[in-house]
């Protein structure tokens, strides 16, 4: 955590009037939403399915090596933009307004072994109204790493960076395991035996069952001789997106410069005051066009937290006006290249899994602040 | 095995390769036309009719079961990015030899798919159809006697039954505005030259609205014929009216393009359980439109009332009918014609 507070300098007032130029600027995108928009998502959505049909045509023959390298590289290409511009945008309703059932977060499905309607619930309601609370927010840590130099150490906090890498190797399993509450479903005989949990179990475990089947027996099995080959490609092509999509959710929320909330810090939350913990909670990736519709333009996870259902294609353009109010209200904006902000949030991984250094320097927690402001 | 049960079958191990997806969102890339697609449509080209209106020619695609003269398909299509689905009478003759079929769309003001349709649609638009519907059709056994009661666009329900032909005996009696405003105008005079109708062409502008007892002078046997009446609500609601007074109510078949609304009261905030949305609404506006604007999948059809394709369940608090008046509350099993309902305080649908 920041030891001082980034928007003590912020009066009520003024948090509440960075809330309505916010909500402006929503107003302003949501007002000129229309067939542009529309062409792009359809677009997308024909490029990917026509790039997956393709590599995994080419990966028939993926015997023959360089058809393996361009089919996995197709392949992997395509689940990224799947899970990313595509499946996480319209599961968060971004493109609801167009009305087409077919794109619709309601009736969406993705290449994904969390059900969407759990993640859904587990993303959208939880990670989005509680981000970066402490406890609440299960994106942070995963329930599983220490974040802040707030959180008690403990022994077991030593291997965080190797279930790090695992979770990010696995990343998909990670998901669904924490949108199913494992950690804590598993705990006690009741919870287990819980008829809810135990269908939403059902549900994951025959969604993960689909998903392997074409992945690692269907598709392999078309293969014929390259069998074994097109099992490796999507093994690997899954593997790709899983730490692709890792690296991109870890850059949103964990270098350095980005700031971890208690739960007592949002009881009563304004919508001013909630920007503000969206503002200092999220952090952004700079770079091409191409690394933006890859990131599924969580590059711009500050605009994307502000606003979750606003067309991902328009987060670059509202990022230009969301930037010029953090210099107005001289608050930081992180931002990094990818390299630079992996790095750092590897970096936080390893700092905090062995105690804090020095006895923690005593300053005003900026939750209480954020209250109190 | 059938060829239908191994058709399938094949299918359902096709599900296995395109999981999550289905085939047919690979397929509707390719061929959005294909038998066993949800049906749609191309538009092939528009024809400006009036100022103000257009035949719009649509190939259907091949699960288009064809229609009766005089019903209506209802037709979506994405305006400003956004679906929108309206009902559209048939104007083409069920024989078509090249299998296309047409609407005529009068373009309103400040109407949103009117105006998409006539101004801006440009061949090649795929849109999304339902199969042909409606009531508003002649009976097997066709009258000996005919009249045909219509004004502005409600000419397209009627034109598709001229363009169908086969009765001996017709007179229409058609008002517009001024003579360029009569839509099918040529179509129409070129019948009268065939001898195979009596046309009664009224300009509103110049002669005034019709009062309907000038059909005594018009069409002196007008009660003696089977009557078709499509216009707007003041026409029906007097043609009603008048043929009730005569007795011959039986005689008299009527296609409303709008519900004709009488009531609203106070709104309420509206939940949509499914989607997880609420919002506020005032006791005029049909939860159909609610729903639409906060972006929730609302089934439609004619949207004024008719045809059902609306109904939702009403899980929580009340709603009123905005044709009646009537107030219906929730419970168990209750459903609710969105198209013609509004809020009548707080409510949720499940949608
Ligand atoms: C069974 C049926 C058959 C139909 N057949 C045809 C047809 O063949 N040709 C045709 O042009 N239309 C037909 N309509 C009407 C059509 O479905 C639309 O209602 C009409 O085109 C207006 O839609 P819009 O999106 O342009 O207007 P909207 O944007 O929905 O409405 C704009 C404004 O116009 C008002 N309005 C809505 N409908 C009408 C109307 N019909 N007349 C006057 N004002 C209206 C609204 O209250 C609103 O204030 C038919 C309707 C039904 C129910
Ligand atoms: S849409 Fe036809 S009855 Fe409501």
């Amino acid at each position: 955590m920041t030891a001082i507070d980034p928007t003590a300098h912020l009066t009520d007032e003024q948090i509440e009037d960075l809330g309505r130029e916010l909500d402006a600027i929503r107003d302003e995108v949501i007002a000129s939403r229309g067939e542009k928009d529309a062409a792009y998502i359809r677009k997308v959505i024909s490029v990917q399915r026509k790039l997956e049909l393709t590599s995994r045509g080419i990966l028939l023959f993926s015997l023959f090596p360089p058809a393996w390298l361009i089919g996995t590289a197709g392949l992997s290409v395509a689940k990224i933009l799947e899970n990313m511009e595509i499946g996480h945008n319209v599961l968060h309703g971004q493109w609801d307004w167009m009305r087409d059932p077919k794109i619709h977060s309601t009736t969406w499905e993705w290449d994904h072994v969390s059900p969407a309607d759990q993640w859904k619930h587990s993303h959208n309601e939880l990670h989005h109204t509680y981000t970066n609370v402490i406890g609440k927010d299960n994106d942070l840590g995963y329930g599983i790493m220490r974040v802040d130099e707030d959180q008690r150490w403990h022994p077991m906090h030593l291997g965080q960076p190797l279930w790090n890498f695992i979770n990010a190797c696995f990343f998909e399993y990670g998901i669904a395991a924490y949108d199913l509450e494992l950690g804590k479903n598993l705990r006690t005989k009741k919870r287990r035996k819980d008829p809810e949990f135990r269908a939403r179990a059902r549900a994951v475990g025959r969604k993960i069952r689909r998903q392997v089947l074409k992945d690692y027996v269907v598709h392999p099995l078309l293969s014929g001789p390259s069998f074994l080959t097109t099992l490796a490609a999507t093994f690997t092509a899954n593997l790709v997106r899983n730490l692709w999509s890792h690296s991109v959710i870890m850059c949103g929320h964990f270098p350095e410069g980005v700031a971890v909330f208690e739960r007592r810090s949002i009881k009563g939350e304004t919508r001013g005051q909630w920007y503000l913990r969206q503002m200092m909670g999220s952090a952004n990736i700079s770079g091409s066009k191409v690394m933006h519709i890859m990131t599924g333009n969580l590059s711009h996870q500050i605009e994307h937290h502000l606003f979750p259902d606003l067309p991902s294609n328009r987060y670059a353009e509202v990022a230009v006006k969301v930037k010029a109010l953090f210099e107005k209200y001289e608050l930081e904006y992180v931002s990094g290249s990818l390299p630079k902000q992996v790095f750092s949030a590897w970096h936080k991984v390893f700092r905090l899994s062995l105690p804090n250094r020095k006895p923690k320097v005593k300053a005003p927690a900026r939750e209480k602040e954020l209250v109190a402001a | 095995m059938t060829s239908a049960a191994l058709r399938s079958r094949a299918w359902k191990l096709l599900e296995l390769v395109t999981t999550p997806l289905l085939p047919s969102d690979y397929l509707d890339l390719l061929s959005p036309l294909r038998a066993g697609a949800d049906l749609r449509g191309r538009i092939e080209a528009v024809h400006q009719e009036t100022d103000s209106a257009a035949t719009i020619v649509i190939r259907p695609g091949k699960g288009w079961r064809g229609h009766v003269a005089g019903q209506y398909i209802r037709i979506g299509v994405d305006v400003d990015g956004v679906r929108l689905w309206r009902a559209y009478s048939v104007t083409s003759p069920t024989s078509r030899a090249d299998g296309r079929i047409t609407i005529t769309v009068k373009a309103i003001p400040d109407g949103k798919v009117s105006h998409h349709l006539v101004h801006r649609v440009q061949p090649g638009t795929v849109v999304h159809l339902d199969q042909a519907t409606g009531e508003f059709v002649l009976p097997a056994a066709k009258p000996a006697k005919v009249l045909y009661l219509t004004a502005g666009s409600g000419i397209t329900p009627v034109m598709g039954m001229l363009r169908d032909g086969g009765l001996s005996d017709v007179v229409m009696v058609h008002s517009a505005p001024r003579a360029e405003d009569v839509i099918f105008r040529k179509d129409l005079h070129d019948l009268v030259a065939d001898k195979a109708l009596t046309l009664v062409e009224r300009h509103t502008d110049t002669d005034g609205v019709l009062d309907l007892a000038e059909l005594e002078t018009l069409v002196p046997d007008w009660a003696e014929r089977e009557t078709w009446a499509c216009g707007p609500t003041g026409l029906l609601d007097a043609a009603e009216e008048h043929w009730a007074s005569r007795g011959i109510a039986d005689r008299l078949h009527t296609e409303r393009f709008r519900p004709s609304v009488v009531v609203a009261g106070d709104g309420g905030e509206v939940t949509f359980g499914k989607t997880g949305k609420t919002v506020e609404a005032d006791g005029a506006t049909p939860l159909l439109d609610v729903g639409e604007q906060a972006g929730v999948l609302m089934p439609s059809g004619c949207r004024m009332g008719i045809c059902f394709g609306c109904v939702t369940p009403l899980k929580a608090g009340a709603v009123r009918d905005l044709r009646t008046g009537e107030i219906t509350e929730a419970e168990d099993g209750v459903l609710v014609q969105t198209c013609v309902s509004a809020a009548a305080g707080p409510c949720e649908l499940e949608r």
